[in-house]
């Protein structure tokens, strides 16, 4: 067996048990996807959980990112991509087109692979979210600021310069905004696409404790490259492979006996 | 995993070349030979420059004096006199044209870089805005005297002011879409992600993030229109008295001003055609460097 291989199964035992008695909070139905002709998702069918931490992993390309961009419609920013079958969140299907995709986008945040403060005060830019869909008196507004810099572990560092500019950050400060930002909009469910590969280990482990503490609020699906992170963080696992869906099952599971041989091979990294 | 396959590919180089000597001399010359070269012409152009600069400022601080801010242009044949009807005239002018010019240039911009994109109707307006940059300006003036001079019934301020928008338009389209096509697209889907619909997206961070940008190229612009002389020949034209305050008939302005007096018999009149070209040399200059340091300020931040 292979060091990596030994080193999740260590760390299973960290992440607290997926609990499958929580009820399901995004129902993924049949669901297509295509860039132009190209079939990137093939009939995916997947539960989410309510305040459960579920893990997206698979080689690059597989569709987990794909999938995930699905969930807030981020992916009809662009015309040629295209989505078909459904997406139950507490059963409405977001595909829909009577659904406002900005209206679904305040319930459901994101954050990307590479921090992305806006040109603003950090003040600013978590304010930006809120008064969007609130009108608030200052004073108000300047609670939900605080919450949600504390909340995303961020108000110590920053309560003194919350006037400075976003950028003037480090990139794991930067990763945490950019989450404290999305939290303040309070919204069900929060997509984590990649969030630490572009930050260095001191900074991810910060994010990692942050997503522990989040589980108890919000539901969280996380796309990963990072098997140990996955089993570290989640409850739940999906293991993806070109384009179609593998094996999903508590992360335990999955890392400890995956009932399929082609999860094993890439848990314990013989391909991928 | 294999180590000991990345061991042998230190110690044991593959059947090995002599190591050093390899590059031919001739590609060592060719690398020389193109630096001085390149160096040389970078001289040519810029003693050119510092020529034209050094006669601008000789002739120009010559005719400089008090009286060429306060008086009006001489008549053909009077002492002294100055251009102060001029400068405040293409201030106007400029002004005008900017005001008009800059709401067009940075809406269609925005439009091609937030909208169009890859669009038949993008692509084709990328085209005519191009063709319209490179558009010679007394076209643009002939245009213009077509449009608004012969229907009002004679030359104005207006007429000028808008000339002078249409030549500053394409710079600020063309500046406005580049700066705003260098905001990378993961803040724009960021901004998306938070709900917040595409106008405000374009507003409070697009245009936030290339701000610095788009106003460097309403400034570049500002500088390309002060000193354009063509566009102004039929529609402002010039003369040696302040303008209506109407801005009707003609309105005085530098470029043409110094296109007249250069080429007149009088002595005091090409002293003062050095004086205003020195000025607007070195308002350009001016406006030209706010710009560079607005640019590099941002970058710093």
């Amino acid at each position: 067996m292979s060091t990596i291989a030994l080193n999740t199964s260590s760390a299973v035992g960290k992440a607290a048990a997926g609990n499958a008695e929580a009820p399901v909070r995004i129902a993924v139905r049949d669901l297509n996807f295509y860039y132009g002709d190209f079939r990137s998702l093939k009939d995916i069918n997947l539960d989410f959980y309510d305040r459960q931490v579920t893990a997206l992993i698979g080689p690059s390309g597989c569709g987990k990112s794909t999938l995930l961009r699905t969930f807030n419609r981020i992916y009809s920013l662009y015309p040629e991509q295209r989505a078909d079958g459904e997406i139950l969140l507490d059963g409405q299907n977001v595909l829909s087109p009577s659904i406002d995709v900005n209206e679904l986008r305040a319930r459901v945040g994101m954050v990307f692979q590479k921090p992305t403060p806006f040109p603003m005060s950090i003040y600013d830019n978590i304010a930006f979210g809120i008064k969007l869909y609130e009108r608030l008196p200052k004073s108000e507004l300047d609670g939900r600021v605080e919450e949600a810099l504390r909340k995303a572990a961020l108000w110590d560092e920053a309560k003194d310069k919350l006037r400075q500019s976003g950028m003037s950050l480090s990139g794991g400060q930067q990763q945490r905004l950019c989450i404290a930002r999305t939290i303040a909009q309070k919204p069900e469910v929060i997509l984590l696409d990649e969030p630490t590969s572009a930050l260095d280990p001191i900074s991810t482990g910060k994010i990692e404790e942050l997503i522990e503490q989040l589980r108890a609020e919000f539901t969280i699906v996380i796309v990963t490259h990072n098997m140990q992170q996955a089993a570290r963080i989640s409850q739940f696992t999906a293991f993806m492979y070109l384009g179609e869906l593998v094996e999903f099952g508590p992360t335990t599971k999955m890392f400890m006996k995956p009932s399929k041989k082609q999860t094993q091979d890439y848990i314990t990294g013989r391909f991928g | 995993m294999d180590t000991a396959l990345q061991h042998r590919s230190v110690t044991e180089p593959t059947a090995a070349p002599a190591p050093w000597g390899r590059v031919r001399r001739s590609r060592h010359l060719a690398d020389r030979a193109l630096k001085i070269i390149c160096t040389l012409f970078t001289i040519l152009g810029a003693f050119v420059l510092g020529w034209i600069l050094l006669m601008l400022l000789i002739e120009g601080i010559g005719g400089l004096s008090p009286a060429v801010f306060t008086e009006t242009t001489p008549g053909p044949g009077s002492q002294g006199g100055g251009i102060a009807n001029a400068i405040v005239g293409s201030l106007i002018l400029t002004f005008l044209g900017i005001v008009v010019a800059t709401p067009v240039g940075v809406l269609a911009g925005t439009y091609l870089a937030e909208y169009g994109k890859t669009s038949k109707l993008a692509e084709v307006i990328r085209f005519v805005n191009d063709i319209l940059l490179a558009a010679p300006s007394i076209l643009i003036g002939l245009f213009v005297y077509m449009l608004m001079v012969q229907p009002m019934g004679g030359y104005s301020g207006w007429a000028g002011g808008v000339a002078l928008a249409i030549i500053a338009v394409p710079v600020i389209v063309r500046t406005t879409e580049d700066m705003l096509r260098l905001v990378p697209g993961s803040l724009r889907e960021a901004g998306a992600a938070l709900g917040a619909p595409m106008s405000t997206v374009i507003i409070k961070i697009s245009w936030k993030a290339a701000r610095a940008g788009m106003v460097t190229g309403v400034l570049l612009a500002t500088a390309r229109i002060a000193g354009e002389t063509a566009p102004l020949l039929f529609t402002a034209l010039n003369n040696n008295f302040w303008f209506n305050p109407n801005l009707m008939g003609g309105v005085a302005n530098l470029p043409v001003m110094i296109y007249q007096f250069a080429l007149s018999p009088y002595e005091n009149w090409r002293e003062l055609a050095w004086a205003g070209a020195l000025i607007i040399t070195m308002s350009i200059l001016a406006l030209s460097v706010v710009a560079r340091l607005l640019l590099r300020k941002d970058k710093v931040r």
